[in-house]
């Protein structure tokens, strides 16, 4: 009698972990593992990749033979300080462009959380049947390497010496630097209120910007205060002109009568190094069907630059700043190598757009 | 707080007295930093209270003796009351503390920097003090003097109101600091003011072939007096062809800006600094 029963617990254990490992995913996840399918194929190496488990990831690749682990990591994890390396990849979704029996080609959308708020990228990943199971073929970006040179660099630096805590009453500072709002419009958009325009610095010196606005209702109080936070590059060199835009979300255009534009300059220190060049710049649309701006930017200096910011100004036939966009680069800017960037420009604006004046901003490691 | 009130009942306790007592015999003024004494107003021992604009003195005295006010218990402007009390009463009395002679300046100069040519873009305002940093305001002379960058001092005597005098100077055509400083007796202040040139004028630019790509260098960028336009200022140069737009923004060097471009087909290329355009040049590429 003793031995049933223990049999039976046996038997009872045994039903109850199976139970639990098939409605916890386990078949499904088996399933994966095994890549019976393109989309498992993908899913499960983009997973691995979540994980960081780089080994496994790099072991589902089906062109091993030609991609680098190392690249293959860096391409995904970053390098040399870049948005990556301050980034975690969030959630992807995967879903298929083209299938046959062979071959797939499915695109995966990487939802990374980065230091500077949420990134998406695109990958476009080609998968090939291998027995009874499916690979991924990983994209092989050879990165042209520059050969071993000395790049003097000799542009300006500004610092500063300020007045001291010791010093007599009525001893001379050095004055903040001369910044002027050059242009400003308000434009309403689907959930909210945005002022774009651009700011120059019209001094001799550096200047970090910041432009803020508060919105007057009709009776005119204050309805509401913003400032340019990132939509803006806050380091000005003498006579640089930097796009701004301030969102006020959930306003309403007539719900506002005027508007108060506080432009602040302060004297920083900084380097005319490096210079970017931003280059091969058109309006096409994706295969998502947006309208996107894209262009190359070269870093014609000898030191890293490590996560490119790009801020676009956009123009009517009018030259009136229409509509201001920005974006992170999620790669780094190695001297001389160029690195593409791609800026979202809303439909109903695309069609507006005359021209375009695209800067750059940059963060170093040691100096940001 | 119990402090602050057994300060002002003592105080209101020796002002009351103050007002029922005789006059005690006090300088009528005073310059500030002198010492000097008080006649002696009763015998015995008193108490001693010398009441300021800045601070209180209380001490013993022997009433029978003169009281010796030393010189940094008066280096402040401004009215002060003495008191001295002995046994049940008290007299007291009032001088007014001057400014000593003029021994420092105060120069602010706005601004630091300034474009050239610009009326009435300098303002100087001298204060003058004592050393004691009391406001002169007894009128001064004070004399101004400006050291251009190039060119011979100019010098003017200002005098001062109620301690204060100002100059309103306009900023030189040619660039560089102008010195300014204002001078009393040995006190003297300098300050420097950067005279910077104005935006660029007539911005032109030229293009030469080399090794396969187009390089664009602006002429010596100046403002309209001559005057370069500072290194580090920043001139950006736009080419379309059929590649796209390219932009580059290049900050001055000797006075030049200068980039390589590559081009494809025909490309027109425009120059700009700040909200100055430049001439604008169509290029074949494909050299």
């Amino acid at each position: 009698m003793k031995r049933l029963l223990a049999i039976g617990i046996f038997i009872i254990t045994v039903v109850l972990v199976g139970i639990s490992w098939f409605t916890s995913g386990g078949l499904a996840r088996q399933r994966m593992y095994s890549a019976q399918t393109p989309e498992e194929a993908v899913r499960l190496m983009v997973s691995q990749v979540q994980a960081h488990n780089w080994d496994a990831a790099y072991s589902r690749l089906a062109n091993r033979g030609e991609v680098d682990k190392a690249a293959f990591v860096r391409d995904l994890a970053g390098s040399n300080g870049s948005l990556l390396t301050y980034a975690n990849l969030e959630s992807f979704d995967v879903w298929g462009l083209h299938q046959t029996n062979q071959d797939a080609i499915f695109r995966a959308k990487l939802h990374y959380s980065t230091a500077v708020g949420p990134l998406e990228t695109f990958r476009d990943l080609k998968v090939e049947h291998d027995g009874n199971t499916w690979k991924v073929f990983w994209p092989t970006t050879r990165l042209p390497k520059l050969a071993p040179q000395v790049i003097p660099v000799n542009y300006l630096r500004w610092d500063v010496i300020n007045r001291g805590a010791q010093d007599d009453w009525g001893v001379q500072n050095v004055d903040n630097p001369q910044v002027r709002i050059i242009s400003m419009n308000a434009l309403q958009r689907p959930d909210s209120v945005v002022l774009v325009g651009e700011i120059v610095n019209e001094d001799t010196i550096p200047a970090y910007v910041n432009v803020s606005a508060t919105l007057l209702g009709p009776d005119g109080n204050e309805v509401a205060q913003e400032g340019s936070f990132d939509k803006i590059s806050h380091t000005l060199l003498p006579k640089q002109v930097s796009p701004y835009r301030i969102d006020f979300p959930g306003m309403r255009m007539d719900k506002i009568k005027s508007v108060r534009m506080d432009a602040k300059a302060m004297l920083i220190a900084a380097s005319a190094d490096p210079v970017i060049e931003v280059g091969q710049q058109h309006i096409e649309t994706d295969a998502l069907n947006k309208k996107v701006l894209r262009g190359q930017l070269v870093n014609q200096s000898g030191q890293i630059v490590n996560i490119p910011h790009v801020i676009a100004s956009y123009y009517d036939g009018n030259g009136k700043v229409i509509w201001v966009s920005d974006g992170y680069v999620d790669q780094e800017l190695l001297p001389q190598i160029p690195v593409s960037f791609g800026l979202d420009v809303p439909d109903d604006v695309a069609k507006n757009v005359q021209n375009y004046h695209v800067v750059v901003n940059y963060y170093e490691n040691n100096n940001s | 707080m119990r402090a602050l009130i057994s300060v002002s009942l003592l105080l209101s306790f020796v002002l009351t007295t103050a007002l029922w007592s005789a006059e005690l015999k006090v300088p009528p003024q005073v310059t500030a930093g002198n010492a000097f004494s008080i006649s002696g107003a009763g015998s015995g021992q008193g108490t001693f209270y010398l009441i300021g604009p800045a601070e209180s003195i209380k001490r013993q005295v022997d009433l029978a003796n003169d009281i010796q006010i030393q010189s940094e218990e008066v280096e402040h402007v401004g009215r002060y009351t003495a008191i001295t009390c002995g046994g049940d009463q008290c007299s007291s009395g009032h001088f007014y503390v001057h400014a000593a002679a003029p021994d420092r300046l105060g120069l602010i100069v706005h601004p630091s920097r300034v474009p050239v040519s610009n009326p009435n873009a300098i303002s100087a305002v001298v204060f003058v003090f004592d050393d004691f940093h009391n406001l002169v305001l007894v009128p001064q002379s004070v004399k101004l003097t400006v050291t251009p960058t190039a060119g011979s001092s100019i010098s003017e005597s200002r005098n001062t109101q109620n301690g204060v005098t100002w100059v309103r100077l306009n900023s030189a055509p040619k660039g560089g600091p102008a010195k300014i400083e204002a001078a009393i007796g040995k006190a003297s202040e300098i300050r420097v003011v950067q005279q910077v040139a104005s935006d660029a004028c007539n911005l032109q630019m030229k293009s030469s072939w080399m090794s396969g790509k187009l390089v664009i260098e602006t002429n010596p960028v100046r403002d309209c007096t001559g005057n370069f336009v500072p290194d580090g200022t920043i001139v950006s140069f736009t080419k379309t062809d059929a590649d796209g737009k390219t932009t580059v923004d290049v900050p001055l060097k000797k006075g030049i800006a200068k980039v390589e471009m590559p081009v494809s087909g025909q490309a027109h290329i425009t120059v700009a600094s700040g909200v100055v355009t430049g001439n604008e040049l169509n290029v074949s590429g494909g050299r």
